[in-house]
């Protein structure tokens, strides 16, 4: 074990805590319960709004997957990375003040009691709420066997203890802190994520003798790992535009990121989260994807893409620096955990509880099945994790393109298109979750074009299509 | 009627900055897609070089980045309005 590589980590769960201490008195300050455990009251401003979307979307894809790609496929892979600074201005700007508005109005708490309130739908409301509930409960334990993963490579703890270490310290804060912890820990994970790219990318380029340097040596390599196409050559243009969709603009169907967008306090956290937002995720996706290619030259032969990023860590900076910089893929992780785990129980507690189990439930009671919800959830996904079973695994697989093609038109259409219907939005789930899975399944990547495109098509035209036809029993509701 | 016309501006406002950040994802999309691929499909051999980058991965990669920073603080800036988020403002 490697002590200079240890103590920043440890006091950045110290840290961690204290956030989670502090949110906790405030909640037990705060009225309305609910309100504050799952929103944080609706008083966040801009910075926090903006480091919160980041960090919770940006994960142990973007952190450890990301740059091992980047390894493999050279340049191509940082293009197609690229599309996700998007997703900083895009998805605050469509939703934008009408879904603040709108979910104040319904009084909305979680996205399903917005789409509850939008389309008065039984159906809807169960629909969603059970997808959310089994696509995100399966990422999260995904993500929770890379944080144990990544704790175990760069501590050499064993997993079972690393698995046990990460878990405790998320349930903790996230259980006693609620909303407030969670984005609180979020902005500062996320300031620890640009900074750690930031000495990373510089260190990379240092050791690799300067990007000119490192760029010869890719191209006498081989020269497609410097051209947009991929080593390989398989990167087309279309496949590499339609992650435009999945990683770009169709993330305002995420429920993690969507329930962000409600849950600012005014206009002005609004302007400011979609300057900060788009700045921070343009230079950490930039950052992050191009060190997995600059360290190719400088590790070469990496058999594991995952472990490019903790290797060439440790492998360009002094111990105590990379300490302090690993705590960045380990901070992405858990900022996007942390959000699941809440955002899961609060679908357990209001959409499912509240509404259809035990509507009269005071407020010690919700409190009382809140905090038993939420450990409950984090001792259920820390007992998969131990031992994986195959369908969570096959779960995961389609969790973030399935949730998009399922709720990106319910949410979008239903703000600004006051036609769209309950039959509508059910089609509309029914088909993008269905049409996703098989797909994802039995023809992965048809037509040239990532899984995810055509069932967002496809689940727009079901839509439109199906709320224009049962136009004249449902009268319209906005 | 008269009630009602803070409640319809308040809408006009929103549905325009929702279509302000389509065509910012438009755009950002266009010039991403015809750096990359405008500059970057010839033999990597006989790539320019900026700034130790190939001149496609510069372009697309960099510059429209930064250009769309700046356009989404312009937008926030000239085109953003500052409404109030709470329904109890509607009714006054």
């Amino acid at each position: 074990m490697n002590t200079a590589v240890i103590v920043p980590l440890l006091l950045f769960l110290a840290v961690v805590f204290l956030v989670g201490f502090l949110s906790a008195k405030r909640i037990s300050k705060k009225n309305d319960f609910l309100q504050e455990y799952f929103l944080g009251s609706r008083e966040m401003g801009g910075l926090i709004l903006a480091m919160t979307m980041v960090a919770t979307y940006g994960s142990a894809s973007s952190f450890v997957g990301g740059p091992g790609a980047a390894y493999t496929q050279g340049l191509g892979w940082v293009l197609l990375a690229m599309a996700q600074v998007v997703t900083g201005y895009f998805t605050l700007m469509i939703l934008g003040k009408r879904f603040a508005i709108k979910s104040r109005q319904y009084k909305a708490i979680t996205l399903v009691d917005y789409l509850k309130s939008r389309y008065e739908s039984k159906a809807v409301v169960i629909l969603s709420a059970a997808s959310i509930v089994l696509f995100l409960f399966s990422a999260m334990a995904a993500q929770w066997i890379g944080g144990a993963r990544l704790v175990e490579t760069i501590t050499g703890l064993s997993y079972t203890t690393a698995l046990f270490i990460f878990a405790v310290t998320i349930l903790i804060y996230v259980t006693i802190g609620g909303f407030r912890a969670v984005v609180v820990t979020d902005t500062i994970q996320g300031i620890i994520m640009f900074f750690g790219t930031l000495i990373i990318l510089a260190g990379t380029i240092i050791a690799g003798g300067g990007l000119p340097a490192i760029m010869a040596d890719l191209t006498a390599e081989n020269p497609a790992l410097v051209s947009p196409f991929g080593a390989e050559g398989e990167l087309t243009p279309l496949y590499v535009s339609s992650f435009w969709i999945l990683v770009g603009v169709g993330v305002v169907g995420l429920p993690q990121v969507a329930v962000r967008a409600m849950s600012y306090k005014n206009s002005v956290s609004m302007h400011r989260a979609l300057i900060i937002g788009t700045f921070v995720v343009a230079f950490m996706m930039f950052g992050i994807h191009l060190t997995g290619v600059l360290a190719r030259p400088i590790l070469p032969g990496i058999d594991a893409p995952d472990t490019v990023m903790p290797l060439i860590v440790l492998e360009v900076l002094p111990a105590w620096l990379a300490g302090i910089v690993l705590a960045a893929p380990l901070a992405a992780i858990m900022s996007t955990v942390d959000s699941l785990l809440l955002l899961v129980s609060s679908t357990v507690v209001k959409d499912v509880y509240l509404n259809y189990i035990q509507p009269e439930a005071d407020n010690r009671r919700i409190k009382k099945v809140t905090y038993s919800v939420t450990v409950l959830l984090g001792a259920a996904v820390f007992i998969l994790a131990l031992n994986p079973p195959d369908l969570l695994i096959w779960l995961n697989l389609f969790a973030f393109g399935g949730l998009e093609a399922a709720f990106i038109w319910p949410i979008v259409l239903g703000l600004y298109w006051e036609k769209g219907n309950k039959h509508g939005a059910l089609a509309s789930i029914i088909s993008g979750v269905g049409s996703y899975v098989l797909i994802y399944q039995f023809t992965p990547d048809v037509l040239g074009v990532h899984s995810v495109t055509i069932p967002v098509i496809l689940s727009l035209f079901c839509y439109i299509g199906v709320s224009l036809l049962t136009q004249k029993k449902i009268p319209a509701v906005v | 009627m008269n009630e009602q016309s803070p409640v319809k501006k308040r809408w006009s406002i929103t549905a325009k900055e929702a279509l302000i950040g389509t065509a910012i994802v438009i755009l950002h999309f266009c010039l991403w897609f015809g750096f990359a691929y405008g500059l970057g499909s010839g033999p990597p051999e006989e790539y320019r070089y900026i700034a130790g980058m190939p001149a496609w991965f510069f372009f697309s990669c960099v510059i429209v980045p930064i250009f769309i920073i700046i356009l989404v603080a312009l937008a926030v800036r000239f085109f953003f309005t500052d409404i109030s988020l709470e329904e109890e403002e509607e009714k006054k």
